[in-house]
């Protein structure tokens, strides 16, 4: 398997590329989307399957994105994401809005290697009037007058998730979050961080395997202990919200952003005794 | 019950609802991340007996999917979803909802968060219960600025249902999908219907054209707040700490 460092694993992610993410309910790797932020990563085209939550606002507000097609970004109930919207608003970023499912059925076409998947629903949304890539054609399987959206594969060059741990031939495993095994099977390649790796091989036991992701998909692994934090990790750890409504706070303003990227990002500032 | 928290009157109506006789029977009912007033009302349901699979998707431990948060959704493909809310940072007089944002696309003005899987769970789910706690003309407007999920669809339009209702912190509204309209079906203690009419956007029916015939929003009864207070909140308590510690004034233990 291929186990590297937090740092190599973010010089992997060329400038420009489009990476896939799930969101704050599932296992997000915050800890490289820091290292991409300290790398100085460009261009990012950032995908959210199916929402975009803490390390989007990141690394839209360190300036690492070019566009983001997801079908919502939020920070929870710490409200809605600061330097996402700021950064929509000021134009920096090509926004691609989408629905949940048609992140995921885009996906699958992908997962499938078929060109396109049909998908119900969403005629008469604005979503598909915004979204040129999108087609409605009439149901060829029905006798006539069934209009359904078509959505093309989307094949993202990496998926970037964390996991609770590796095994020695490089299988991950995450349990049921399989949004990121839809990730993974969908993406060229994926980067993934871990809490630990372990001996063994978990594709032999019948236990594990059901929520693994085979070496198969993976390209590196890196160790990043709490890399989900402030996201919860399963039964592992639960999600810091202090962290997060102190994000929050912080990132209302450019200057607030920068003093909590050198604090908690560079580490070249320790953060105040509260 | 003069004592209930407005949460509770909440809860308590959107539980009739949901056990609406007049409506299909709602036997698998999903609820979304940011939604504690729904998720007590249907828990309310379970409690006062009625044998609702309850899914919720903010669970972190004992969520109900086991394959990604794209099972909520294949599930809400087949028909196998009978009940789902939506909300929105907008609401209009056709039920259509904004969760995009205001101004030009893609929320020029302000950005709301984006629209989830509104725009297919909407024309999915056999019965979608709107709520919006705000009730004002910022957020109940007469044409939203933007169409995350809309509330009707032209006919051939493949479509299981409809806005039921929409309920807010200071009325119930019924949905009429075939004129595309709200009629006011109650007010909640303390609002008037001219109350209702000046924080509401848009134009809305009143049965009989008649303001005095529209009633008041039944309270919780005792056994419901009794439920509301403890089966209902010990199992939310782990999900919505928060919302348990502001209503129920119930900490979880550490």
């Amino acid at each position: 398997m291929n186990l590297t460092d937090l740092e190599s694993l973010a010089a992997r992610v060329p400038d420009g590329s489009r990476l896939a993410m799930p969101p704050d309910n599932s296992l997000p790797s915050v800890a490289l989307a820091k290292a991409l932020v300290r790398r100085g990563a460009r261009g990012l085209r950032l995908v959210g399957v199916p929402t975009s939550g803490f390390a989007t606002d990141l690394l839209v507000g360190a300036g690492c994105v070019a566009e983001v097609e997801t079908s919502a970004v939020s920070l929870g109930e710490a409200g809605f994401a600061p330097r996402f919207s700021a950064a929509l608003r000021a134009g920096e970023i090509v926004m691609k809005d989408a629905t949940c499912p048609a992140i995921h059925t885009m996906l699958q076409a992908s997962e499938k290697g078929v060109p396109f998947m049909p998908l119900r629903g969403i005629i008469g949304s604005d979503i598909l009037a915004h979204r040129p890539d999108w087609k409605v054609i009439d149901n060829p399987f029905a006798a006539g007058g069934d209009p359904i959206v078509l959505l093309p594969a989307l094949q993202p060059d990496f998926g970037i998730f964390h996991a609770v741990m590796a095994d020695s031939k490089g299988n991950v495993w995450l349990g049921r979050k399989r949004e990121c095994a839809t990730i993974a099977h969908a993406s060229r390649a994926s980067l993934v961080t871990v809490e630990r790796v372990v001996e063994g091989d978990f594709l032999t036991d019948e236990k594990l395997a059901p929520g693994c992701i085979s070496a198969t998909y993976i390209d590196a692994i890196a160790i990043a202990e709490r890399g989900a934090r402030p996201v919860a990790l399963l039964d592992e750890y639960r999600m810091d919200t202090a962290y997060i409504s102190d994000y929050a706070r912080m990132a209302k303003t450019a200057e607030g952003f920068s003093e909590w990227l050198a604090i908690h990002v560079f580490e070249t500032r320790a953060a105040a005794v509260a | 019950m003069s004592n209930c928290k407005p949460e509770e009157l909440l809860a308590a109506t959107i539980c009739r609802l949901v056990l609406d006789p007049s409506q299909p029977t709602a036997r698998h009912v999903a609820v979304g991340a940011a939604s504690p007033v729904p998720a007590a009302a249907c828990y309310l349901a379970q409690k006062l007996g009625y044998p609702i699979r309850l899914s919720l998707l903010a669970r972190n431990l004992g969520n109900p999917f086991t394959d990604g948060t794209r099972e909520l959704f294949d599930l809400t493909g087949q028909g196998r979803i009978d009940l789902f809310f939506l909300g929105g940072g907008q609401i209009d007089g056709q039920a259509n909802l904004n969760l995009v944002g205001t101004g030009e696309w893609p929320g020029k003005g302000v950005r709301f968060p984006g629209s989830f899987g509104s725009a297919f769970m909407y024309m999915m789910t056999p019965r979608i219960i709107l709520f919006r706690e705000e009730h004002s003309p910022r957020v109940l407007v007469d044409k939203v600025d933007n169409i995350s999920a809309n509330g009707t669809s032209p006919p051939g339009v493949f479509r299981r249902g409809h806005a039921q209702a929409l309920v807010t912190g200071r009325c119930v509204f019924r949905f009429h999908p075939d004129r595309a309209r709200f009629s006011l079906a109650s007010v909640h203690a303390g609002e008037t219907v001219a109350g209702v009419r000046a924080a509401t956007g848009f134009d809305f029916d009143v049965p009989g054209g008649d303001d005095t015939a529209v009633p008041e929003t039944p309270a919780p009864s005792d056994q419901e707040l009794a439920l509301l207070r403890g089966a209902v909140c010990d199992e939310m308590l782990e999900t919505y700490p928060d919302f348990c510690a502001r209503v129920f004034n119930r900490k979880q233990a550490a």
